[in-house]
Order: structure tokens, then sequence, then C-alpha cells
């Protein structure tokens, strides 16, 4: 099916006349979707590619723009790694990162299973109260919940960059819909069985569930990851800080203008863990949104 | 206050009256219901807020910004309750405000759905509503770091946004507004009714209605706000159009049947799990004007030497923008080389048996099938564009040169640390703008989106 419609894309993309599509299943006169293909994806990769090539070079050299590497790396990864202490940094993200992850994880599957498996008096509006918070991102409140979270003692450590992020409306519609997807007999043989709904959760649907998981951890470890407001409000210790904002600190670290060496080898190495874990993960997070299902 | 009384009551009982006859209810029924709604709604604004615009010696722009309180607490009371009642009314009562799925009721234990919502419903209170309503408190504030007092200013923080006064240039668009209104009227009574000339009418009311009521809300702001929001504004319809628009086709091209898909797209994507600030840190290197690889090149192929964005003002916002793209344009390709493998291929081999061309099948079946993920697409990154271009801001020009980058989000950011409550009154507009962009979207989208096949 996949190549049906990809060849009728074909048509609407290079703009030929539908016997070309004969041409491209025998293998034919592709190069030039090659060429294309070839030119975007170096355009796209361009500042990944030029930052990598930078973190080798010293100032003189890429004030002459050459192409081959230098021999400033090992200079750069001291200064990145000794004498700014990005590995901290990396620590933090990261496990601030897994436990707003792990924690949405949890909380969505509790909330899908409450409104799925069980009929209660005002399950509706219940839904209806965490759907809403949809339309009210963390950012439109963010100096109102800084104000609160102060007055909670939490700033300046890991409590106040993941609790307020252990639950979200999309957790628990994902696995609400997930749910309501499978059989609808299943919490009927738990029951004869004798499972409490906890052990019906995790024996029954977690087992069920593992792609829904997957994408969720995919967009929520990244949504960790890549924070940046509330840790550059939240945390002034620079022991608690996550990487994203330790990076400003390599902007400078000579005496005169930005130092690109360093800051681009940190900015490379902190976007190594969550594009790792999209790579891990591409294949649950594309079936958990229910994206690549054959019809 | 009076007057005001009388015609939100008055809105509300048409509201109620349109909404019960839409349902096949009674009217009047639905009139009475809701008018006492509009009646009641604005005190959820006016009482806390103990009615201070209205009080004798206050100037024009502060009682302008309590009618618009007045009307939102008005707004909010008249469409819960009308939403409420309405299904209430209807055939089935209470049970019509569930959610729909009455399958698999767990047995026994009445308190145990309350204990698993517990823990989402705790956070979501303390760490979503609760701020909420924190800033609106704070925005009637003036409210200074570790100081001890926070007086209550009324409308004051809301004020400072809108300009000396109202802009006249908001009088255009609403005086076309109103002549192509008056047209389709008299097209719809005295037209040729097999014309389509009503149609295309309508259609451009619609969008004069949007443009009409940006531009009364821009006419409004002092220039400097102006330029915050419009920054907001045109980073966000700059990624929502280019972004999408460059993201289907390559999604289209890399759905060709070539060898090494696999390869490509994965080499196209992952830039979406690079963060905003780092996707910042990157252009910044990228359009340096020493050692930038555009700036070399620029060098090569022109006689100048690349201006530093950092003091082009138009320069910033095209590498804001360009950074911004970027960032999320892995994401709307994954997300349409998904959709375009759920095209409908039978509906595709039939249209091009009736002789199609490949712009028509795209035009016709290929874009409508894909207009479901196209809204999800719109509504992620409208939301990338108001809320995480800050990231890339922050490490490319802080806002600067002199406001030329600075984006509602970003002007919050600096304002905090003067005034906390001229931020939380900012983020209130922004949070308007947001509710206003998602019915909006919602509407064209309950027209247009194709749930065929």
């Amino acid at each position: 099916m996949a190549i049906d419609v990809t060849a009728v894309a074909t048509d609407a993309a290079d703009d030929s006349a539908p016997d070309r599509r004969r041409g491209l299943r025998r293998g034919k006169r592709t190069w030039h979707i090659h060429l294309a293909l070839i030119v975007i994806c170096l355009v796209l990769c361009a500042p990944v590619l030029y930052a990598l090539l930078v973190t080798t070079q010293d100032k003189s050299a890429m004030l002459h723009f050459q192409l081959f590497p230098g021999s400033a790396l090992g200079d750069n990864l001291h200064t990145v790694l000794d004498t700014h202490g990005l590995g901290t940094y990396m620590l933090n993200s990261a496990i601030m990162s897994v436990i707003i992850a792990v924690g949405k994880a949890i909380t969505g599957l509790l909330a899908g299973l409450a409104f799925v498996y069980f009929r209660f008096p005002g399950r509706g509006i219940v839904f209806f109260i965490v759907l809403i918070t949809l339309m009210m991102p963390t950012e439109i409140s963010i100096l109102a919940l800084f104000n609160i979270v102060d007055q909670l003692g939490m700033t300046n450590n890991l409590s106040g960059l993941t609790v307020p992020f252990l639950a979200s409306a999309t957790a628990a519609f994902l696995f609400r819909q997930h749910f309501s997807n499978l059989p609808a007999n299943l919490s009927e043989a738990a029951q004869l069985d004798g499972a409490n709904p906890i052990q019906f959760l995790f024996k029954v649907l977690v087992p069920l569930s593992w792609n829904v998981i997957g994408a969720l951890t995919v967009i929520e470890f990244l949504y960790g990851w890549n924070m940046y407001l509330w840790p550059l409000l939240t945390v002034h210790d620079d022991d608690a800080q996550v990487v994203q904002v330790g990076l400003s600190g390599l902007q400078q670290t000579g005496n005169e203008g930005i130092t690109y060496g360093p800051l681009m080898l940190g900015a490379l190495i902190a976007s190594i863990p969550p594009i790792l874990v999209f790579i891990a993960l591409q294949r649950p997070f594309m079936k958990g949104f229910a994206l690549s299902h054959d019809k | 206050m009076v007057p005001l009384f009388i015609a939100t009551a008055a809105l509300g009982a048409l509201v109620g009256w349109r909404a019960w006859r839409a349902a096949g209810l009674s009217g009047s029924r639905g009139a009475w219901t809701v008018a006492p709604a509009g009646l009641l709604g604005p005190l959820l604004t006016m009482w806390p807020m103990d009615s201070c615009t209205f009080e004798p010696n206050r100037t024009g722009l502060d009682i302008a910004v309590g009618v618009v309180a007045f009307a939102a607490g008005a707004a909010v009371a008249i469409a819960v309750v009308a939403w409420v009642g309405r299904a209430l009314s209807l055939p089935g009562g209470a049970s019509n405000l569930d959610t729909g799925d009455n399958y698999g009721s767990w047995k026994g234990g009445r308190g145990i759905p309350w204990l698993l919502l517990l823990p989402t419903l705790v956070i979501l209170a303390f760490f979503l509503y609760w701020p909420l309503a924190e800033t609106f408190r704070l925005s009637t504030h003036l409210v200074r770091l570790n100081a001890p007092i926070e007086p209550y200013t009324c409308v004051d923080n809301y004020t400072v946004m809108l300009g000396p006064s109202i802009e006249w240039w908001w009088v255009v668009p609403v005086v076309l507004l109103a002549l192509v209104a008056a047209a389709e009227f008299l097209a719809r009574r005295f037209a040729d009714p097999v014309s389509d000339l009503p149609g295309g009418l309508r259609w451009l009311r619609g969008v004069l209605m949007v443009v009409a009521a940006v531009t009364v809300a821009a006419a409004m702001f002092g220039a400097d706000y102006r330029r915050y929001f419009a920054n907001t504004l045109l980073f966000t319809g700059a990624i929502v159009v280019v972004g999408l628009a460059v993201g289907l086709g390559i999604a289209l091209l890399v759905s060709l049947p070539i060898k090494g898909r696999a390869v490509y797209r994965t080499l196209l994507i992952w830039p979406f799990a690079i963060s905003p600030a780092i996707a910042g840190i990157l252009f910044s290197l990228l359009f340096d004007p020493l050692i930038g690889m555009l700036g070399h090149v620029y060098e090569a192929l022109t006689p100048w030497s690349m201006p530093a964005f950092a003091t082009n003002p138009v320069l910033a916002k095209i590498v804001v923008i360009l950074a911004s793209i970027w960032k999320n344009l892995g994401f709307t390709i994954l997300f349409y080389i998904a959709g375009l493998q759920n095209v409908p291929t039978s509906m595709l081999e039939a249209a091009k048996l009736d002789g199609a061309n490949a712009w028509q099948r795209f035009r016709h079946f290929i874009l409508p099938s894909l207009t479901p993920i196209t809204f999800f697409l719109v509504v992620t990154n409208v939301t990338y564009g108001f809320f995480q271009v800050f990231g890339s801001i922050e490490y490319l020009t802080k806002g600067g040169p002199s406001g030329a980058t600075t984006d509602a989000l970003t002007q919050i950011y600096i304002v905090q640390n003067s005034n906390v409550g001229e931020g939380a009154a900012a983020s209130v507009v922004l949070f308007a703008m947001v509710l206003a962009v998602t019915a909006w979207q919602f509407r064209a989208s309950g027209r247009r989106v194709h749930y065929g096949a």
C-alpha cells in the first residue's frame, strides 16, 4: 500500500507525467530525486556539521574558513568538561528528564485506568477539567508558578524542576484513548481472576501499552531535556543547573568575544542524549501515535 | 455599569435562544436559562477587582480595560452555562456530560477511581490551575522582587501596555468589513441564486473579521507591546506557513519509492530532538559575521561583508525565524510522512483512471486526507511558536537589537525583573491570544477537516 501512495506522491512532487512512475518502480531515473534529497539533507545538517568542524578549530582557522578539522578538540574538551563542569549539568538534566518522563507515564497510566475502567459521578466533568489544561501552557503562568514553587521552598533543586511536571493532560489523554481501543472484556476477565485494579494495570494493560509508553517517553524526555525558561528562573546554584542553561557559561570562556569552539562542543554533547532517545524509540513513537498502522 | 449588565444579559439570552433552538429545544427556555449567566458572569471579574475601573475619575483606557474584563467574565459564564445547561436539557440529562464510552465498569470500590486520579488532579491543581489564578491576581498588583508589600494597582499593569490613545487605523478593516457585510446581505437578497457570489463574499467577510479583530486589538496597544505581540505573531506565522509548506514538500519527496528512504528519513528528522536553545547556539555560529559559514559564503558571492545580525533588526528576525523553523522541521516532516502512508489508495487509483493529473490528485485527494494531520501540526507549531522560540532568542539576540526580536514571552521574562505584575498582565494577554487562536483553529477545522476513509 505504501508503495502505491508514494508513487502518486512522486508525480505530485516532481510534476512529471504519470507514465514516469513505472520507470521509478524499476529503479531508473531516480538520480534527480537522490540528488534533491542529498542536497536537502546537507542543507538541514549543515548547522550541525559546521559546528562539528568548529569544535576542532582554533580562532584563526575559523576566521579563514578552513573546511578541514583543526587540532583544538582536546583543548576544547578540557575547557568544556574540566573547567566548566558540563558533566554536572548533563547529569542534572538526565535525572530531571528521566523523573519527568517516568512520572508522567505513571500518573497518566493511573488516570487512564480511572477514566476508562471506572464509572463514577462527574467523570465527564473531571475529564474536561484535565483536558482543558492543554490550553494552559506552563509558560502562560510561569511567573506565578515560580512564586508558588518559591513559597513551597522548592526552588534551586530537583524537586522544583520536576514536581510541577509530573502529570499532564497529554499523558492522561493518550492512555485514555489507548485503553478505550483495547478489547472491552479484558477487565471482566481480570476481575474473574480476582485481580485488583493495580495488578490489572501492570499485568494486563502495561504489556499492551508499550508503544504508547514509548511515544510518551520520547515526548516527555525531550520536553524535560530541552526545557529552558523554567530552569533559568528557578535554579541559581551552578551545581543544580541543567545543561540548556549551563551552556551559556561556555559563551565566553576566554577573554575576548564568543568562544565558539567550546560552546559548539558543549551544544553538540548536550544534544546527544535526546537524539539517542529519539532514534532508539522511533518505532514505538510512530506506532504509539497510531501513525504507521496498516489498514 | 447598568447598561453593561443589560447588554450581557441580553447577549446571554440570545446565545441561549440560539443554542436551544439549534438542539431542537424551546428557544425561550434557553434564553431564560442563560440570561442569568450573562447577568452574573461579569461578577467573576468585577468582584475580585472591586469594580475599580468604573470608579469616578478613571481614564478612558482604564474603562476600556474594565469593559473587556466585564465582557470576559460574562463570556466565560455564558459559555459554561449554555454548554452544561443544554446538555442537561437534552434527553438523557446528566449522562450527556459523561465522556461517552460506556463499557468496562470495574465493580466495587467507589473511592478507587478518585485515588487513581489523585496524583494527576493534585499536580494540575497545584501547578496549573493555581498559578493561572495567581497570574490573574498578580496582574492587578505591583510586585517587585523581595518587596514585602504588593500594593493593589487596579488595571495599571494593563494600561501600561496600551497606547496613550487608540490608533486611527483600526477604522480601515472595520469599515471594509461593514462594506463587505452589507454587500453580502444585498447579494443574498437580490443576486441570481445560482451564482456563487455570496459564497465568495462570505469567505471575504470571514477573513476580514479576523483581520479587523487583530487590527483593533493592535491599535489599542502602545508601540512597544504592539511590537512584542506582533513579533510573536510574525515568528509563529512564519514557522507555521513556511515550516508546514517545506515540511510537506520534503515529506512528499522522501515518500517516493527509492532506495535508501529510511536513511534519508532519519537524516531529515533528527534535528527535532535538538532544543530551541541549542538551535539558537548553532545558528549564532552559522550567521556570525566573522567566522560563520554563511558569512564566508556571502563574502565570496558579493562584494560586501555580511551585516551582523546582532545589530541589524531585519537580519536578526530572519535568523530567529530560520533557527526556529529548522528546529521544528523534523517534527513536521515526520508527521507528514506518517500521514502520507495513510492516504487511501483506492481513491487515488480511481482518480487516476478518471484522468486526474498529478496536481489535481495532490490538490483534491492527498491534501484533503492530510487535513487532520495538518490541523494537528498547526496546533503544535503554533504552541511552539508562542512558547519555545524564547530559548533560541536568548542565545541569539536576547531580544535585541532594541526589541526587534523580543517576543511576548521574552518580554515577560525581561519585565519580571522590575515588576512581576506587569509580566503577569502580559501573560494574561498572551493567554487570551492562545484561547482566540485555539477557538479559531477549532472553528476552521470543524468546517474543513476531512475525516474520510
